[in-house]
């Protein structure tokens, strides 16, 4: 018996093989979609009203400088005016404080039509260069801003880099300098990891053409806080880059004065500069997409919760019904 | 001589025994190593790489790697480019190394195999791998035969050597070759041996094989049955002696392990058209990639030497000054945007759907295999899945094409009826109580033998009447005739008796006869069995057999006739006979045949007559019972006539070309004038279930077909006992013996049952206009289209009860050569039942084709003999039944199983899940890597048509490898929609594959139009919801990354049928890997990503974004599922809701409400 119960080829049997595993088979009843809507739209309706509310606690101020601080006699050619190291960019902007605005106040630029997302720009760096001192001719991937005329790898090296932002600001209240905190506007993870802190530039900026900022050499680049900021690329063509944090209130209706100095070179491709000064909530800056969408999605589903009762109501049919089933049907219709 | 005129030397081989120098001096031939293996460690790579380039998905691979390679194209790392191909690679490259290793061990074991070969006058051990052709070998008793030898001697002084060929053709039965008279008491040891085999070239018929042997200028023939293959075994017999005439990879076994072809399944084929147009969608987002790159160059054209993300040219300083940076021109970056566009949309044809699908068939074969209800415990066989590509198809049968003998039926003969001399007898057996007379009241056991205790292993009750006629002793031509009658049932065969002493010991208890021996019938058709069995327990025992006599055993007195020769069976002349000498010197030919063959040849004197009508009125009463029914008659061969037929027969026999033909000329030499003995009818049993299983069939929308090679009375009777036939059936009988009759007879029905004529054409059209309608076409069409599909007997009626067409091999030779097809189309698909006989194998395959090419529908063959192997090649779907008539017809089948009843459950169950999980999987997976591409062409459009992805490299090669992988699979192999309960209780659910309810082109564009809505909802979320942020291109990336996994899980989790552990985990588990993944990644430095997640994850907008993400993009597929639901729920939800709410009520202890609805 036991010789035949070894050659026999029958199957054990387990649940899992006779695929009578016990298992939740849910069905899509009645009761489940208007609970699915129900459900949706309780609990989407509160929150829009919440990250509208918190959206809309934010204050902010945005002021685009990028034309008025062209000089009238430039402004059929402003590309002149800013390729001129000679001529003075300074440029003074004025700005009105809406409502009390609660520190930390942020200060952003924020950049129009500059596609930091570009595939040509994402790729010209090189992280390995950026950490480790030993790396400084790990340039493969940054040309054209690879090395000087004489072959020297440039440190940070890169279009990236290259082009970064120098646009700078003053601020100003009633007479009063308003001190921009520019430390730890980059992440941690940044300056303690990524940007070497034994790692310093060399040969940046010393070509034909300045794309941008100069850096110090002495100063590490885990240091260089606007560079590591810079570095995060943007995901969309438009838009802000940590400034700096102002750690004082501003009052309702104080006006703010604003040094610009006009720099950077937006010109040539119709990009606009702008600079920003913003308090957050938890939700971050000013934006009411979230709530705005969150309100109307929850709507939404209350609609159709109620739509689908009616429907159900006016339209019953019976759960697994069989006169519905299709050779039960068809000769009645 | 004439012979050596048939023997062109190209085609012939030459072999001198004993002396493999000479053999093998003029042209080698093939040694006997064999080498199954594929790859020597050398040529591993570059061949296992040049195979597995043969496929188009992996060119595909390779061609978008190489793209990647081109500096101006490079989108992603090169590694990571890499990486999907040499992942494949690799993996397939470690199986095929596997089963190369395993391959070259069991080479290696039967290479070093040792045989005793003569060498130097002496028989010693030789490996197999030196074997060569010419040696003479000696193989013992159980001994595997090393290559394929033609024997010379055995231990048996006769010549008879018995072998096993299961590892050849799986026939576990014994045969009977036989050494050649003239060199069977040859001795070998001393080198005296010397002779000239001229042989065929090498060639895989293993069932014909041709060649003369030329000894001391003496010419004998030899045949199949002189021949022992290689992977045989030899039994019952002490040893044997061959030479070697095919060695190694010539040998017939080697040379037929060659697979079947490789089918495609019709959801494959309906996928592919469907992949075309993912080609066209992306070839179109490249295009619209390039030309917007073109336009946007050609705006900026003025700028892009200096925009800081451009910068055409290296400016002034450096290397080169003023040369352009990875700038081409317009034209030329505009075709690199479109060639980079492919790299980054590569995904959108899911090549990786093609391995899933594969291992999707594997757990699902493994659950098909494992069915306990698809267990055969009579014959210890599983289900079997030969074919690892059609699984699905089993969801979508609309034909049933069924062999009948085997199949249908066990195969089991049991020996019913005998009419002997006009007299008709039956077995008690079958006498029922109420006509028990008197006689049977005696002692029907095994008639009490007077033989020396021989005895059959299975007992047959005798039919009293008929023993005591054969015990009479009185002369007269009705004893003589019975006499005659079970001599040729003893005699007139094939049948191998085995004696085995060892079966009695334990019945017969303290009382053991010595003497006592039980005889085993090995016979190569259950038939011959089953009339030698009979024979036996009528006294007439056959026991033993050699090539040149049989003794026979007749109640005590043994019988020993000389063979003088043997024409077999063949399917031409359907009848065989032996020509046998007593040992009065008296010479008989015994015949036995299909009534219609033999009932022309009989002598035609009156007596004769009348008892031949007797006969034939017994003859079809049998038949309508079911029976099988042989004729059995014989002849007086006398003086000149003998000397003709042996001198014919000896010279047929020997002859290398055309020597069957000429031995069939031989036989009807003395196959006439023969005197009527009588008939016998065999019962051939239904097996256990058929009619239940053809009637659920019929009631899921397929038709059955039965083609057999039986006559037409005994496939009705099957046929009616089966249920396959009703009485209220109209039975339309094609019976013609010309084209014009045949052509004749078809119109006729046409006409009278309204057929309409449809050509061809027009079908296919109306086939492909609508799914739901059915291709017949009835002359009242348009009154009757409103009746249910599943009505076939109204719809192809005009006047009450369902047609059947009964129809003969005779008339479909006229119908298939001729352009009869469309008319037989026509009538046959309007015909609920379609029942062939006297099929050939060919015809069989012809007919499937009849079908196959006419229409779209899917096509089931279902077989268990050689005979069925053309048919089962010829259908979609090929199921072999592992039953008595030998494995040829499961070596070809795609699926085989035990046992007729099981196909209900195959293609009702299996196949309906296979079905709906495939087509399920397809959808999904185009939709999950459409999305994906979908998301990241939106970006491009906001990144300058630069191509850019914001998900990481190695996101966007795990997304489709790792992170969303494993769900589909699991789902692909474990969801259930519904229990194998209902979908057997309601057949009628099977059709939701005919109408293609899993997979067709309105899903898929629905699900194209679900994908780009959804797409844009997780480009736009994050879009607006970080509108003039900070947020920088990876937190970008790792927002979509996670965004897309969750999306595409939830999506699939909506449509689960079935959740069990394994579910959970994998869609679960996939999330939580996809987060994992984000995390280690996020977590190196050097990747410019490093850190990402964990500032992400720290804002609320970031979750609130996912959240919205996935309750927006899946918010119109679920209300229009609700929907669907409310005002079109199909039968399979319904089925489904019944059958859940009814376990729900049955647990809560109220009625069950469920009825039946047919």
């Amino acid at each position: 018996m036991d010789q035949k119960n070894k050659n026999s080829k029958k199957p054990s049997y387990s649940r899992f093989s006779q695929q009578e595993l016990s298992a939740w088979k849910p069905i899509l009843t009645p009761g489940w979609v208007i609970a699915s809507f129900l459900t949706i739209g309780a609990l989407f309706i509160p929150v829009g009203l919440v990250a509208l509310s918190a959206s809309d606690a934010v204050v902010e101020i945005v002021d685009r400088y990028d034309e008025e601080c062209i000089p009238d006699a430039y402004s059929m050619d402003p590309e002149s005016f800013i390729q001129n190291p000679d001529i003075k960019k300074t440029c003074v902007r004025s700005l009105r404080v809406p409502k009390k605005m609660v520190a930390p106040i942020f200060v952003y630029y924020q950049l129009e039509n500059f596609y930091q997302n570009h595939r040509r720009f994402v790729k010209s760096r090189s992280d390995k260069q950026l950490r480790d001192p030993e790396a400084n001719n790990d340039t493969y991937h940054c040309f054209p801003e690879a090395r000087t005329s004489d072959g020297k790898p440039i440190v940070p090296c890169g279009l990236i880099a290259w082009s970064l932002f120098n646009d700078t600001y003053k601020l100003s209240t009633r007479g009063k300098p308003l001190t921009i905190n520019k430390k730890g506007i980059a992440w941690k993870s940044d300056t303690e990891v990524k940007f070497g802190s034994n790692v310093y530039p060399k040969d940046f900026q010393k070509g034909g053409l300045i794309g941008g900022a100069k850096l110090d050499e002495k100063v590490p680049l885990s240091e260089q806080e606007d560079l590591i900021v810079w570095m995060r690329t943007a995901a969309l063509p438009n838009f802000r880059k940590l400034y700096g944090k102002i750690d004082t209130d501003l009052e309702a209706h104080e006006t703010i004065k604003a040094e610009v100095e006009n720099n950077y070179n937006t010109y040539k491709f119709g990009g606009r500069k702008k600079l920003v000064l913003s308090t957050t909530t938890w939700i971050g800056g000013k934006n009411d997409f979230l709530g705005v969408a969150y309100i109307t999605v929850g709507g939404l589903c209350l609609f159709m919760a109620i739509n689908f009762i009616l429907l159900y109501v006016f339209r019953p049919r019976r759960l697994g019904d069989p006169s519905y089933l299709s050779w039960n049907r068809l000769p009645v219709a | 001589m004439q012979l050596d005129n048939n023997l062109v030397p190209d085609n012939v081989r030459l072999i001198y025994i004993d002396d493999p120098q000479r053999t093998n001096e003029e042209y080698e031939f093939t040694g006997n190593e064999i080498t199954t293996s594929k790859y020597t460690v050398i040529n591993f790579l570059p061949k296992n790489l040049f195979i597995q380039f043969h496929r188009v998905a992996y060119i595909y691979f390779l061609v978008i790697a190489a793209l990647n390679q081109l500096p101006p194209l490079a989108v992603f790392g090169r590694t990571v480019s890499l990486f999907p191909l040499l992942f494949v690679l690799t993996v397939t490259a470690i199986k095929d190394g596997y089963e190369d290793w395993r391959r070259h061990r069991s080479d290696r074991n039967e290479n070093n195999k040792e045989s005793l070969v003569l060498q130097s006058s002496k028989f010693q051990s030789k490996r197999w791998k030196d074997i060569r052709v010419g040696e003479v070998v000696k193989i013992r008793v159980d001994e595997t035969i090393p290559c394929d030898m033609v024997l010379l001697a055995t231990s048996d002084p006769s010549g008879v050597a018995y072998i096993q060929t299961m590892n050849l053709d799986g026939e576990s039965n014994l045969k009977t070759r036989y050494a050649r008279q003239e060199t069977s008491l040859m001795s070998f040891e001393g080198g005296l041996t010397s002779g000239v085999i001229r042989c065929e070239q090498p060639n895989r018929n293993i069932y014909e094989f041709t060649a003369n042997m030329e000894l001391n200028a003496h010419k004998v023939s030899l045949s199949q049955s002189n021949i022992i293959l290689r992977g045989c075994q030899v039994k019952n017999t002490e040893w044997v002696v061959g030479v070697v005439v095919y060695a190694g990879q010539e040998t017939k076994a080697m040379l037929n392990s060659a697979v079947s072809p490789s089918k495609r399944s019709r959801l494959e084929q309906a996928m592919n058209k469907e992949t075309i147009w993912l080609s066209v969608f992306l070839f179109v987002l490249c295009l619209v990639v390039a030309i917007g790159m073109c336009l946007w160059l050609m705006r900026h054209q003025m700028q892009i030497d200096t925009l800081p993300y451009y910068r055409k040219s290296y400016l002034i300083k450096g290397k080169f000054p003023g040369k352009p940076y990875k700038y081409y021109g317009i034209p030329m970056e505009t075709f690199f945007a479109f060639l980079s566009s492919v790299i980054v949309f590569q995904i959108m044809i899911p090549i990786s759907l093609y391995i899933t699908m594969e291992l999707v068939r594997l757990g699902q074969s493994y659950f098909m295999i494992e069915d306990k209800h698809m267990y055969d415990s009579s014959t210890n066989s599983r289900f079997q899945c030969r074919s690892l590509n059609i699984n699905e198809d089993l969801g979508q049968i609309r034909y049933v094409f069924s062999d009948k003998t085997g199949t249908l039926t066990e195969n089991k003969m049991e020996f019913r009826r005998a009419t002997v001399f006009g007299k008709h007898y039956r077995n008690s057996s079958m006498v029922d109580g109420s006509t028990k007379d008197t006689e049977t009241a005696e002692p029907t056991k095994p008639a009490p033998l007077p033989t020396k205790g021989r005895k059959l292993k299975s007992d047959i009750t005798v039919d009293p009447h008929l023993m005591r006629l054969l015990h009479k002793g009185l002369d007269g031509s009705e004893k003589i005739s019975a006499h005659e009658f079970f001599l040729t049932l003893a005699a007139c065969n094939t049948v191998i008796p085995i004696p085995s002493q060892s079966t009695h010991q334990g019945s017969m208890g303290t009382e053991i006869h010595e003497d006592l021996e039980a005889i085993d019938y090995q016979g190569e058709s259950p038939d011959e069995e089953a009339l030698v069995a009979a024979a036996c327990a009528y006294g007439y025992i056959l026991f033993e057999r050699t090539s040149g006599h049989i003794a026979v055993d007749v109640n005590g007195e043994k019988l020993r006739l000389d063979v003088l020769g043997l024409h077999e069976f063949d399917s031409v002349r359907k009848r065989m006979s032996v020509v046998i000498r007593f040992p009065n010197n008296d010479v008989k030919v015994l015949v036995k045949g299909a009534d219609t063959s033999m009932l022309s040849i009989l002598s035609e004197d009156p007596e004769n007559d009348d008892l031949s009508l007797v006969t034939q009125r017994h003859l079809n009463e049998y038949s309508s019972e079911g029976l099988r029914t042989l004729v059995l008659a014989a002849r007086d061969l006398k003086g000149e006539e003998l000397e003709e037929w042996q001198s014919m027969y000896e010279d047929a026999s020997t002859s290398l070309a055309d020597r069957s033909s000429k031995l069939r000329q031989t036989a009807s030499l003395v196959e006439s004038n023969l005197r009527l003995l009588g008939a016998t009818g065999i019962e051939d049993k239904l097996q256990e279930g058929v009619p239940e299983t053809i009637e659920s069939l019929r009631q899921a929308g397929i038709k059955v077909w039965v083609l057999t090679g039986d006559k037409q009375e005994t496939a009705i009777s099957i046929a009616l006992s089966c249920k396959l036939l009703t009485a209220d059936m109209h039975q339309i009988i094609v019976n013609g013996t010309s084209e014009s009759e045949c052509k004749m007879l078809l119109s006729e029905a046409k006409a009278k049952y309204g057929v309409k004529c449809g050509g061809f054409r027009t079908q296919s059209f109306k086939l492909k206009k609508g799914a739901e309608s059915d291709f017949v076409e009835v002359l009242a069409e348009s009154k009757l289209t409103n009746l249910p599909p599943e009505d076939d007997g109204n719809r192809e009626l005009t006047m009450g009860g369902p047609l059947a067409l009964i129809i003969d091999g005779n008339s479909l030779v006229y119908i298939l050569e001729r352009d009869l097809e469309s008319e037989l189309f026509d009538l046959a698909t309007s015909c609920r039942v379609v029942l062939c006989c006297r099929v050939a194998p060919l015809q069989k395959a012809g007919i499937v084709d009849l079908i196959k090419s006419r229409t779209d529908d899917m096509t089931l063959a279902i077989g268990d003999g050689a005979n069925d192997v053309s048919m089962i090649q010829m259908a979609d779907v090929g199921v072999g039944l592992c039953g008595q008539e030998g494995r040829q017809a499961v070596m070809a089948s795609d699926f085989a199983m035990g046992q007729f009843r099981f196909l209900k459950r195959l293609l009702l169950v299996h196949g309906h899940w296979n079905y709906q999980r495939m087509g399920y999987l397809v959808l999904y997976n185009f939709y999950r890597n459409a999305v994906f591409v979908f998301m990241l062409f939106w970006y491009i459009l906001c990144a300058a048509f630069s191509t850019t992805s914001a998900l990481t490299d190695w996101s966007s090669v795990f997304y489709s490898v790792i992170y969303t992988s494993v769900p589909t699979i699991v789902v692909g192999i474990m969801d259930k929609d519904l229990s194998h309960k209902t979908l057997l209780q309601y057949p009628k659910l099977y059709e939701a594959g005919h109408r293609q309810e899993g997979y067709n082109s309105y899903l898929f564009w629905i699900m194209m139009a679900d994908t780009i809505w959804q797409s844009l909802v997780l480009f736009c979320v994050p879009r607006f919801a970080f509108k003039e942020s900070t947020i920088d291109i990876w937190s970008m990336g790792s927002l979509w990354t996670v965004a897309v996994v969750i999306l595409v899980n939830i999506h699939l989790a909506m449509d689960i049928q079935r959740w069990v552990l394994y579910t959970h985990i994998s869609i679960w588990g996939s999330v939580a890997m996809t987060y994992a993944c984000v995390v280690v990644l996020d977590s190196i430095p050097v990747f410019p990503n490093y850190g990402t997640i964990y500032e992400l994850a720290k804002q609320p907008t970031y979750w609130f974004s996912i959240l919205l993400i996935i309750v927006v993009a899946l918010l119109p597929r679920f209300t229009i599922k609700a929907m669907h639901r409310i005002f079109r729920p199909s039968d399979i939800q319904i089925a489904r809701e019944a059958e859940i709410l009814r376990k729900r009520r049955f647990f809560y202890g109220s009625r069950v409400f469920w009825r039946s609805t047919s």
